[in-house]
């Protein structure tokens, strides 16, 4: 029964795949190519570069992918909502939790140790996004040859548009998109 | 009816766009939830992100449902699933038709580069945002938080997961409001 087999195999990842984004990868790799061989190692490499290319979480970009070549359509749901039962259930406990206890004093000491460290992360998550867009994959250095303008000048341009003006970041990437076209064919 | 629909229509909207991993999705989240419609405050939304971070899962798909539930509750966590699901559903199952074409092809390629470049300066604005928040607040503790988790995480890769809980205890310990600011 492969659509059962999806479902279960994906709840297993949706249920221990901490961390989410590049920490999955291994979880996946092991279900999908290792245990069940639905997709070999090369079109697994080639998910991995299409999630970055694309929208979504890459668990759930995976288990469409898997489901699709495996069982169709219907696989890549039934894979997709396995992928996302767990930590549906798993963060509504959760919150209830929060709701219930969150006027205690040791709550509120933990959610006021844990603001500045969402900031922390949010930060170092974005960095990272900016040494890729800047560097495509190579080790920061000063020197022009590797180092990306157009990229840099998008980045600069969109920050100043979303701080100055407020534009809706969906249009601000969009255009950037548009001007990425134009600019890097021209060079 | 209306809210659900809300919900799900604005994480379907945001899902589209969120390139590059889990946190991308938060700007996105805070400018639509807390500036356009109001119906989630900035203190509540970083809590809201600690717990779609401390659970298994895709940050983006956690933080979405959690918001749904705030607003709306079960229902509203399922409106705002299936909102943030269906994009990559769809997207992927459209490219896995051609997605040897799409890999290959220098136009998405140069359309994706320009994409990546804005998408770091969205979260660099929000970044901006709330890091000012925090200091603003004077007081010690929350920026020495700030900036020794942005260093565990950046500088030396140390895992969300690690950072999530060492934080929690530490604001368990010394972060907890006096008895007065309790009575207020």
């Amino acid at each position: 029964m492969i659509y059962l087999q999806l479902f279960l195999s994906f709840f297993q990842i949706g249920l221990f795949g901490f961390g989410g984004g590049y920490a999955v990868m291994p979880l996946i790799q092991n279900q999908v190519v290792d245990i069940h061989g639905w997709l070999d190692m090369s079109a697994f490499s080639d998910i991995i570069t299409i999630s970055q290319m694309t929208p979504g979480p890459i668990a759930i970009n995976s288990a469409t992918f898997a489901g699709i070549q495996t069982a169709g359509i219907l696989g890549a749901a039934v894979a997709t909502l396995g992928c996302v039962l767990p930590s549906t259930i798993i963060v509504i406990v959760l919150v209830k939790l929060y709701i219930k206890y969150r006027d205690m004093s040791v709550m509120k000491g933990v959610m006021s140790g844990l603001r500045p460290a969402v900031v922390a992360m949010i930060a170092s998550a974005g960095l990272s996004i900016l040494t890729l867009s800047l560097w495509q994959g190579n080790a920061p250095s000063l020197g022009a040859e590797s180092f990306d303008f157009i990229a840099a000048g998008i980045f600069v341009l969109s920050l100043a548009v979303l701080r100055i003006f407020k534009v809706n970041q969906i249009y601000v990437m969009l255009s950037a998109g548009i001007v990425g076209l134009l600019a890097y064919m021209l060079v | 009816m209306k809210t659900y629909l809300t919900l799900f229509f604005s994480t379907l909207k945001i899902s589209a766009f969120t390139f590059g991993g889990g946190f991308v999705i938060i700007p996105m989240l805070r400018s639509r939830f807390i500036n356009s419609l109001h119906w989630i405050d900035e203190e509540e939304m970083l809590d809201l992100i600690a717990i779609a971070q401390s659970a298994p899962g895709a940050v983006a798909v956690n933080a979405s449902v959690l918001i749904g539930y705030r607003v709306a509750g079960i229902r509203g966590a399922l409106s705002a699933l299936l909102g943030t699901v269906l994009p990559p559903l769809v997207i992927i199952s459209v490219i896995s038709m051609f997605y040897a074409a799409f890999r290959d092809s220098a136009a998405v390629s140069r359309v994706l580069k320009g994409m990546q470049a804005a998408v770091a300066a969205v979260i660099a604005d929000v970044v901006i945002t709330m890091a000012h928040n925090v200091i603003n607040d004077k007081r010690i503790f929350p920026v020495l938080i700030m900036i020794s988790a942005f260093t565990a995480a950046y500088l030396f890769g140390v895992n969300v997961i690690y950072i999530v809980i060492v934080c929690a205890v530490i604001g368990a310990l010394f972060m907890r409001p006096k008895r007065k600011e309790d009575a207020k």
